[in-house]
């Protein structure tokens, strides 16, 4: 038998008219992640994509750390869908990895066993007097920048290039677990060649750089991290990525889950306050950024008004590699223009 | 009355989980939880595939099922399409339904999770939100968050999220309707009265552990400060 990992990538991704499906953890903590991603849809490439106020988490958060039934979850999900049938939408595009992997999920039982489907129709009728049509295409939105990199690579204004030394940037990527462990089928190179990320890289003049623990899990592990006492099994997990990747001196880390993103770059602070070092040479750390940051900064937004200024591990010296041209003086500026205070520092060590 | 094996095997994600083990090992080789823990995945895949009804009880009795991270990890390297993280689910799952749970550690944790990601859930329709990361309990979110936790109206402002307003965006408020329709579905498909079982079940090992008020009763306050500091050695 043929391994999962094996499988031929046949997968397709809508090329327009999506329905966005937002990430708890990505608007939390990484909100201009998700903005961006929105007008550089609208705005950059012409595509419609609705971003519907009456959505809300799919609670896959509590499925995996087992509080929230799968009948449940399956009904949650089924609301998710009635949405969209609703709008009249049938490609949706999805934020968060967990989401992502838990509609895959939902979708496979459903084909295996029609009776869960029917469950979940009665109850979310039952609950909301609503109906759905299964989409037609369930994409993340990383595979939808995939799909666009070359489009976006013609408008860009900046290349993944390190202009000090005029070579291409070096970026470790990490692909969360959930994107094509469960399901390689439905990821860009399957689980173990995966290569959603490295390809948007490359596209963009970066260097894609392999490590032995690419494949490792952030760590994240849902009540391992929920739980305070547990945390030791999350950073602990996240070490051993960036001992792996210290060795080839990534400019960069990026990402395709919102968890994750949030994980590499916290606790690369939190080991720096245990151990008092870094995995980056320096006393800041890898810079982490998800696809549609990355995606912001070749196209030339402001970090700005991305958010940038949201991450632990500071960015301004991936920018100055790049010669981006900034204003440092605005990264702790409001809406209106007013100085709203800073971190009492960022990156890893003083 | 249905043997844990009935009640295992009514839930399709065994099914799906579990094929034909040959007991090969690469899940445990592949499972991070492994590297960190006493932990085997595989010996936990032929314990339910034997079907040994007082295995399987000491098995959801244990820690054991609660180590699995559910990377998922296991999944695309079983050369027999099996997933050891789903069984673990459906073993949660059994051990939660029946009050297994609370005779371990790390199963007693489920009522830690509960009253945060569960009243996140149905109190705000978010699994997470700014608010609920606070920055004493979460030291490892660093400097940078604790500035956005203390400027919180302003920086999502910033970056172009609508937090706690009406209308769509990045941490908008959820309205009371949305919020009605999330609590039917919890209460339509089962996931109201899974929340009571794990509080029941809970509050029953509380009392029967000392945890109680002037009245007897369960005190769930002292009872959720025992489960925050509880380390490994205490039962």
């Amino acid at each position: 038998m043929m391994k999962n990992s094996q499988v031929t990538v046949t997968k397709e991704i809508a090329d327009d008219n999506y329905f966005y499906l937002r990430s708890c953890i990505r608007q939390n903590f990484f909100p201009g992640a998700e903005k961006v991603f929105l007008d550089i849809l609208k705005n950059k490439l012409g595509k419609n994509i609705i971003d519907n106020a009456n959505h809300i988490s799919c609670t896959g958060i509590g499925y995996h750390s087992d509080i929230v039934p799968y009948e449940t979850y399956q009904a949650m999900v089924a609301r998710q869908f009635a949405l969209m049938t609703e709008q009249g939408l049938k490609n949706a595009a999805v934020s968060c990895i967990t989401s992502y992997g838990g509609y895959n999920e939902v979708m496979k039982t459903w084909k295996e066993f029609p009776e869960e489907e029917a469950k979940a129709r009665k109850n979310l009728k039952n609950a909301t007097g609503r109906r759905f049509e299964i989409p037609e295409n369930i994409s993340h939105s990383c595979d939808i920048i995939y799909k666009f990199r070359h489009d976006i690579a013609e408008l860009a204004q900046y290349k993944l290039i390190n202009k000090q030394t005029g070579k291409p940037l070096r970026i470790v990527d990490h692909i969360g677990c959930h994107y094509a462990k469960i399901f390689p089928e439905k990821g860009i190179g399957g689980a173990e060649q995966n290569t959603v990320l490295s390809a948007i890289v490359e596209a963009w003049g970066g260097q894609s750089v392999d490590y032995p623990e690419r494949r490792h899990c952030c760590g994240f592990g849902f009540r391992h991290y929920l739980v305070k006492n547990n945390r030791s099994y999350s950073i602990s997990n996240s070490k051993k990525k960036f001992e792996s990747m210290e060795p080839y001196c990534p400019d960069m880390i990026i990402t395709n889950c919102p968890g994750c993103n949030m994980f590499l770059d916290k606790w690369q602070y939190a080991l720096a306050k245990i151990e008092g070092k870094t995995y980056s040479g320096d006393k800041n750390g890898i810079p982490v950024l998800s696809y549609e940051e990355l995606a912001g900064l070749v196209l030339g937004y402001n970090p700005w008004d991305i958010g940038l200024q949201m991450h632990q591990v500071d960015v301004e010296p991936l920018l100055k590699k790049m010669r981006f041209d900034y204003n440092p003086d605005e990264k702790y500026l409001d809406a209106g223009g007013k100085f709203m205070g800073q971190p009492e520092f960022t990156g890893c060590l003083p | 009355m249905r043997t844990l094996m009935q009640r295992l095997g009514e839930d399709v994600r065994l099914k799906e989980g579990l094929h034909a083990c040959m007991s090969c090992g690469i899940c445990t080789a592949v499972c991070p939880a492994a590297e960190y823990f006493e932990y085997d995945p595989r010996s936990i895949v032929v314990t339910v595939q034997s079907g040994n009804e007082a295995k399987i009880r000491k098995l959801i009795e244990s820690d054991t099922i609660w180590m699995c991270g559910q990377c998922m990890s296991c999944k695309p390297r079983c050369p027999r399409n099996n997933c050891p993280g789903l069984i673990i689910s459906v073993l949660r799952r059994v051990s939660q339904e029946t009050g297994a749970f609370v005779k371990s550690r790390l199963g007693r944790q489920q009522y830690l999770i509960l009253k945060t990601i569960g009243t996140n859930i149905l109190e705000t329709g978010y699994c997470v939100f700014p608010a609920s990361v606070v920055p004493e309990t979460h030291p490892e979110q660093g400097d940078v968050w604790r500035w956005i936790y203390q400027n919180k109206e302003a920086v999502y402002e910033r970056v172009g999220a609508n937090l706690d307003k009406e209308g769509p965006g990045a941490m908008r408020k959820i309205d009371r309707e949305n919020l009605n329709e999330l609590e039917r579905i919890f209460a339509e498909s089962g996931g109201n009265s899974f929340f009571s079982t794990i509080v029941k079940f809970s509050r029953a090992y509380a009392k029967e552990s000392g945890f109680t008020d002037a009245d007897g009763e369960p005190d769930m306050e002292k009872y959720t400060d025992f489960l925050l500091n509880e380390d490994n050695d205490e039962k």
